[in-house]
């Protein structure tokens, strides 16, 4: 018999659909959630689903989708990142300020951006390791440091950002294709309807995140998070795996301020803060637990959509604007609570509490 | 390398640690010879493990010397101790529950693809391979780990350990949550190394698998290494004796002279059945027994314990306390007035104590209302419970602030136990109290049981140590897939009886079969 008869033969009853639908059950409900708000956005505004409509509510949602993925990256390892907003706030400066109008600059400009944002993560991570310090107090006064610096680089509003490198992140895909398709139109085809953000997004998924998730490390950091103790009697060098967490959440923080800058185009040394707070909203929406170990990206984008979708929801159903946070929280609150309804379903109540 | 062949594979010569004021080894010496298993006993607190984590780089000595191979080495790290071929697999598990059980084995080395990105299938088909070497089949290398049952996560600790090619392999209470099946697959695996010249250090409270396995013993006390010997050179008893350091008199309390005949039963169950796992449960329990459940692995004894206690929903049939039928609606009101049910958890770290509390919160957390006064505590009353439990059972700390965590193993269960006492139960429910704790705290935990039981209490008692049934039970239950397979009484109580029913067996033919599994069972 071979071992793929013995898995067959062994295991007959895990199906693999239900095995997926109990692990990610929130996952998969957070995208149910977006589903049904997008459902009454586009009754309450019958204009949603056309080109420039699509790609303003994803540029409108991708900065937040790149904050959450850099908290998700250090929460999966069982920390915490409250810096990811002034990190956004120091790239967004940093770019403004340093940012000159030819390609090598541009690309010079979002090179040195990451670099910085790896090393504001690596800081992070160095002190909490070496500190022996609770992540979110080292990150709460990294936080100050880093908006400082912000400050500091840009103290007013302003500065240049080439309009060029905004159009390409905030445009749509057949804009940018269209010189190569002099004969015919691409208004309307279905290029039209693909923004350059959800593209730069894909990039983001195929060449930063995967790798990162499916290498040895990403095991390793999901693997701290799950329990430290055991990764480090398994041989894991726990402490530079927690460090890489903390640069991933860099590099993705300094990606939502870069996508923050193109859609801005200026510099704002106070435009990331909100950010913090809303990163661990998307990641606890998106069903990654903040105790570590599980959970991911894919609901964290999921995650991230729903808000915007909201204020959208707001403003078409007219909404008094003073009453906006209201109803977003209690959506937020549904939403969460929606991810514990499996507790009914417990029939031990030791594993509640699991 | 030219090493001389009889250098041991691993050795420790006058090894001393202490951890603030407590010695937890002083001038221990060990050593263990290539292509031997080698066991190492002695009671909870007798450095045993310390020693172990020594060996495995966990912790450093404070002095001596430590030699691997004939060699003098030290050993910075657990990654350093694996890569000198020594590898642990630690009482505490040590996998990560949210990971699938082929990423926990091989986290340090999982297949790759040339992008140096993991390969999921060849993970879990090396894993496959990997467990039917082992005969491990019936674990699925793609479950996450927290979805499995405690023995089956000890197997895979074990594997684990199996897959970084040990030289030496220590197995600190790696059997204790395994059934006689799965500890004789271990025993076949560490007899194979053994075989192969490797070294495997076995500790175990289980007495009968240490001479089932083990070919040379070496015993510690205090911090301190008491006697090595070949196995077999001396008797059960001498060893008991050196473990302690005083004779032991007799293992078993007495048991009942004959069962008691009472109208209205302590406890009584009726179609008591939950899910698929308990199915149409009826017994009765009386005053001043001790009945046993007994039965192979997950055959649902954890199960009827948690139902009795009111942590299961959705049970089917009836529980009368005193004759007065009971909903139980969970730990807070199992231990009230009325019902009295007291349960002493299978997991004494996790259900028992809050470990970074103090050994005296700990003892008064289930009874610190009946302490308190207007919703404040009488610190008093407090204190003078502290002090009664701390004295009544007997445990080693010096003082009742210290966290539960700096506890032992044996004192450790001795304070869950003692934190119920307090609540004075009618009913108590043991889940295997003396899983991994020694020899001489066993004892004490014995004659306890029949003390409460002799003053009226009804003890439901689950344990996966046959002799502990054989030698403690006025009744044992053998349970067969999630219903009552056979009771047993007096005279019937006996490990192949016990053995044959908990393979659903009928009385006949079954001396051959018990035999074969049990291995040599000393009672």
């Amino acid at each position: 018999m071979t071992s793929a008869n013995i898995a067959t033969s062994l295991f007959p009853t895990r199906s693999p659909l239900r095995s997926f639908f109990r692990r990610n059950f929130r996952v998969v409900l957070v995208y149910v959630i977006l589903l049904v708000l997008l459902s009454i956005n586009i009754r309450l505004n019958e204009r949603f689903f056309t080109p420039p409509v699509i790609t303003s509510t994803f540029n409108q949602s991708m900065t937040l989708v790149f904050a959450g993925m850099a908290q998700t990256s250090v929460v999966v390892s069982g920390g915490i990142d409250l810096s990811v907003g002034p990190i956004i706030s120091l790239a967004n400066s940093l770019a403004s300020a340093v940012f000159v109008d030819s390609a090598v600059g541009i690309i010079g400009t979002v090179v040195l951006v990451l670099a910085v944002g790896a090393l504001c993560g690596c800081i992070n991570g160095i002190i909490v390791v070496y500190g022996r310090l609770q992540p979110i107090i080292v990150t709460l006064a990294t936080a100050s440091v880093y908006s400082g610096l912000a400050l500091f680089l840009r103290p007013r509003p302003g500065g240049f950002v080439p309009r060029p490198y905004g159009d390409l992140l905030t445009t749509r895909i057949s804009t940018l294709v269209q010189p190569w398709f002099s004969e015919q139109s691409l208004a309307n085809t279905v290029v039209d309807y693909i923004p350059a953000s959800a593209v730069l997004l894909l990039i983001v998924l195929l060449f930063v995140w995967t790798p990162f998730r499916r290498s040895r490390l990403g095991l390793w950091v999901y693997g701290v998070g799950s329990n430290q103790g055991a990764a480090y009697m398994s041989g894991v060098d726990v402490n530079r795996t927690k460090i890489a967490a903390y640069a991933m959440s860099g590099i993705f923080a300094a990606i939502a301020g870069l996508f923050l800058t193109a859609q801005t185009l200026s510099g704002d040394a106070t435009k990331g803060g909100v950010f913090t707070l809303q990163s661990i909203a998307v990641v606890v929406l998106g069903g990654t637990s903040l105790f570590g170990g599980s959970g991911g990206v894919a609901g964290t984008i999921a995650g991230a959509c729903v808000l915007p979708v909201i204020r959208s929801i707001l403003f078409f159903g007219r909404i008094d604007p003073l009453q906006q946070p209201l109803w977003e929280g209690l959506v937020i609150l549904l939403a969460v609570a929606a991810g514990s309804t499996r507790t009914f379903t417990i029939k031990n109540r030791l594993d509640i509490l699991r | 390398m030219s090493l001389a062949t009889d250098a041991p594979a691993i050795e420790a010569r006058e090894v001393n640690k202490h951890f603030g004021g407590t010695v937890a080894l002083k001038n221990a010496s060990f050593s263990c010879q290539p292509g031997s298993i080698h066991a190492l006993i002695g009671e909870n607190g007798a450095g045993k493990s310390t020693l172990i984590k020594i060996f495995s780089g966990v912790v450093a000595p404070d002095s001596g010397l430590l030699l691997i191979n004939g060699q003098a080495s030290t050993i910075h790290s657990p990654a350093d101790a694996a890569r000198q071929g020594i590898v642990p697999v630690f009482q505490e598990l040590s996998l990560m529950p949210q990971l699938t059980v082929a990423q926990n084995i091989f986290i340090m080395n999982p297949p790759r693809n040339r992008l140096g990105l993991i390969n999921s299938k060849a993970l879990a088909q090396k894993t496959l391979q990997f467990f039917s070497e082992l005969r491990f089949e019936h674990i699925d290398p793609n479950a996450l780990v927290s979805e499995l049952p405690l023995a089956q996560r000890q197997l895979v600790e074990i594997a684990k350990a199996l897959s970084r090619n040990p030289r030496v392999l220590i197995l600190d209470e790696g059997t204790s949550a395994l059934s006689i099946h799965d500890v004789q697959l271990v025993f076949q695996v560490i007899r194979r190394l053994r075989d192969e010249g490797r070294s495997v250090i076995f500790i175990s409270h289980r007495m009968s698998e240490v001479d089932q396995i083990a070919d040379t013993l070496t015993i510690f006390r205090d911090g301190k290494d008491v006697g090595a010997f070949p196995m077999g050179s001396v008797r059960r008893d001498e060893m008991v004796q050196l473990m302690i350091g005083r004779k032991l008199e007799q293992v078993f309390p007495p048991k009942l002279k004959e069962l008691p005949q009472q109208t209205v039963p302590v406890l009584e169950v009726q179609h008591l059945g939950w899910e698929h796992v308990l199915h149409d449960i009826n017994f009765t329990m009386n005053k001043g027994e001790i009945v046993g459940l007994g039965g192979l692995d997950g055959q649902g004894q954890g199960e009827l314990l948690f139902a009795l206690f009111g942590l299961l929903r959705g049970l089917r049939g009836e529980i009368c306390v005193d004759g007065q039928p009971k909903q139980i609606s969970g730990p807070a009101a199992a231990s009230n007035a009325g019902i009295n049910l007291a349960l002493i958890p299978e997991d004494r770290k996790t259900e028992g104590l809050i470990l970074p509390m103090s050994v005296g919160d700990n003892t008064t957390l289930s009874t610190i209302d009946r302490i308190a006064r207007f919703g404040l505590i009488d610190r008093k009353r407090e204190q003078a419970s502290i002090q009664r439990t701390i004295d009544r059972m007997q445990i080693k700390t010096p003082s009742s602030r210290l966290p539960a965590r700096n506890l032992s193993g044996g004192n450790q269960q001795k304070l869950v136990i003692g934190k119920w006492l307090l609540t004075e139960a009618k009913i108590y429910l043991l889940h295997d109290p003396t899983r991994g704790i020694d020899v001489g705290t066993k004892q004490e935990i014995y004659q306890l049981m029949r003390q409460l039981a002799n003053g009226g209490a009804g003890i439901l008692f689950f344990s996966t140590e046959l002799s502990e049934l054989v030698g403690m039970c006025d009744r044992v239950l053998v349970l067969y897939e999630g219903q009552i397979f056979r009771e047993l009484k007096e005279e019937e109580i006996t490990e192949e009886n016990i053995v044959s029913a908990a393979l659903g067996l009928e009385y006949t033919n079954s001396a051959e079969r018990t035999v074969s599994l049990s291995g040599t069972t000393h009672s």
